[in-house]
């Protein structure tokens, strides 16, 4: 026998270096060409970096495990695309650490949620999601309503994101304090820098407390905007770049 | 465990793998024909399907694979099987005028089916499964409209929303009368004590005629000076028994002092023209189209 499993069997060490080696392999053609592959992504105007407090929501959503219910990744597929609106594209997760894709959806997709429904609907629906849809079997976030929303370290939070490839500037994480503030108003003084750093964000009181910042007012915020940034008018689905 | 000495194991005849551990062998059956079959037919299959389909990655992409197969260009066309299988009536949907729909009564048939599909996907959220509404929501299946119950009114609110982010919304806004201090909480208490009247509830009549004044003044201007609202503003009709939040005194006194903006968003960007009419003749045959 020209092989054999001796060495592996006599050998902890060795059998260590060639199990490492064989995962190695999986992993070197699995996962390493989609950091250097340049269609893994594609090209499409629109997308921005999430405001501080679309940040800050987005961080609610992932510690009370919305993903455990909701996925936000619309397949390819007639029936999801009929329901839920155009398939997701990779670029509209790339400033998300970590994603939220899925495969188990307990409760609906929220890839497009954003603008489906009004803030005061988002609201009644956290607190008490049978008060307006009978048949849910969703918790409720009682208590996300008038809780004030910490975020002495969203400065830190952005910073955070930005060490893994999210392009926020030192001059949002600088400002990360006002637009956070700025955006849970209507028509304050800081709404133009704050679309003037990220377009299309939606400056308003989400939760209906107009004095406070509350956890209410970080998740609706997130949740308006989930699925709204591209341009699909400007995205070529026949696109060689962008078939696959 | 002993180097290899391979040997027949004497009860079953079968070869061992030369493995030996204080003395316990481990016999070495070949695998079953079939598994194996399974195997190479898989690894095949395998090989088949890198020269077919988008396969390996490569320096700057991936193999396309010869059939030029993608997913994003299948979902492509089944959508547009799937509009050709609606075939011409949905195509009607939009051809003919918006008016002419419910005339037809096999395109009236269609359209309230395709109507009631789209809604429970997009509308029943809010307006309930059976367009019955809900506190600051809309009942749909009356005849009592806020913003017009003819057909193209509807189509027109479906379409733009109200107090939406479009640019061509309806938009109305009550003042926070409370709030803003545009009334003194004992002027609202009597402005409320009014409204109950309009509909004939009961409300002290002392504070009810004081009230009349405050109406006269800040509300006529949209409500109307009988109290009847104004489609054009999306002034609610208030001398009818319908409430958006409830008629009780409590809430009156609520919506007066902080003012209710309901919001519903603007459905033509997310829907297409045949499904924003399909709603519309759904919407306005469910009891109280105009």
């Amino acid at each position: 026998m020209i092989f054999s499993h001796e060495p592996f069997e006599r050998h902890s060490l060795v059998l260590t270096a060639g199990i490492l080696i064989v995962v190695a392999i999986g992993g070197l053609i699995e996962i390493a060409p989609l950091f250097y592959l340049e269609n893994t992504i594609e090209k499409v105007e629109g997308m921005r970096p999430y405001t501080p407090l679309e940040l800050a929501g987005r961080n609610i959503y992932i510690r009370e495990g919305c993903y455990t219910c909701h996925s936000q990744m619309i397949r390819p597929l007639r029936d999801e695309v009929e329901r839920y609106g155009h398939y997701s594209l990779a670029a509209e997760s790339m400033y998300d650490h970590p994603f939220q894709w899925g495969s188990k959806r307990t409760g609906p997709d929220l890839a497009r949620v954003g603008g489906k429904y009004s803030d005061d609907w988002q609201r009644r629906h956290l607190i008490d999601p049978r008060e307006v849809v009978p048949e849910s079997v969703m918790p409720g976030y009682r208590f996300l309503d008038g809780t004030p929303l910490r975020y002495d370290d969203i400065s830190a939070q952005l910073a955070a994101n930005s060490i893994v490839g999210v392009p926020y500037t030192d001059e949002m994480i600088d400002n990360a304090k006002a637009d956070l503030e700025a955006q849970a108003v209507e028509g304050g003084e800081g709404e133009e820098a704050l679309v003037g750093r990220y377009p299309k964000a939606m400056a308003r009181d989400y939760d209906g407390r107009p004095a406070e910042i509350t956890e209410m007012d970080a998740l609706v915020a997130y949740l308006q905007m989930l699925g709204t940034l591209v341009d699909f008018k400007t995205y070529e689905a026949e696109d060689p770049a962008n078939k696959r | 465990m002993s180097r290899s000495d391979k040997h027949i194991d004497e009860v079953s005849g079968v070869e061992t793998t030369g493995h030996e551990w204080d003395g316990i062998r481990e016999l070495n059956n070949p695998l079953p024909a079939w598994w194996l079959w399974v195997f190479w037919v898989s690894v095949a299959v395998a090989i088949i399907y890198w020269v077919l389909l988008p396969a390996w990655p490569m320096v700057t992409t991936n193999t396309i694979g010869i059939l030029g197969s993608s997913d994003r260009v299948n979902v492509a066309n089944d959508m547009a099987a799937l509009e050709a299988k609606r075939g011409a009536m949905w195509q009607q949907l939009t051809s003919v005028p918006l008016e002419s729909i419910e005339s037809n009564p096999a395109l009236l048939e269609f359209a309230q089916k395709a109507g009631g599909v789209a809604f429970g996907t997009n509308c029943a959220g809010c307006h309930g499964s059976g367009a019955q509404g809900a506190k600051g929501y809309p009942n749909l299946a009356d005849d009592v409209w806020i913003w017009g119950g003819k057909l193209a009114d509807i189509q027109q609110t479906i379409r733009f929303g109200v107090r939406s982010a479009d640019p061509e919304t309806r938009q109305s806004q009550m003042p926070s009368f409370g709030r803003d201090e545009i009334l003194t909480k004992d002027q609202i208490n009597d402005v409320v004590e009014f409204v109950t009247t309009l509909s004939g509830g009961e409300a002290n009549a002392e504070a009810a005629e004081r009230g009349r004044t405050v109406f006269a003044e800040q509300c006529t201007v949209c409500h109307g000076d009988d109290g009847k609202g104004n489609r054009e503003l999306g002034a609610p009709n208030l001398t009818d028994q319908e409430w958006l939040y409830g008629s009780d005194k409590a809430t009156l006194y609520e919506t007066v002092f902080y003012a209710r903006r309901g919001v519903m968003p603007a459905w033509h960007e997310r829907l297409d023209d045949p499904t924003i009419r399909a709603l519309a003749v759904f919407v306005h045959t469910r009891g109280g189209g105009e």
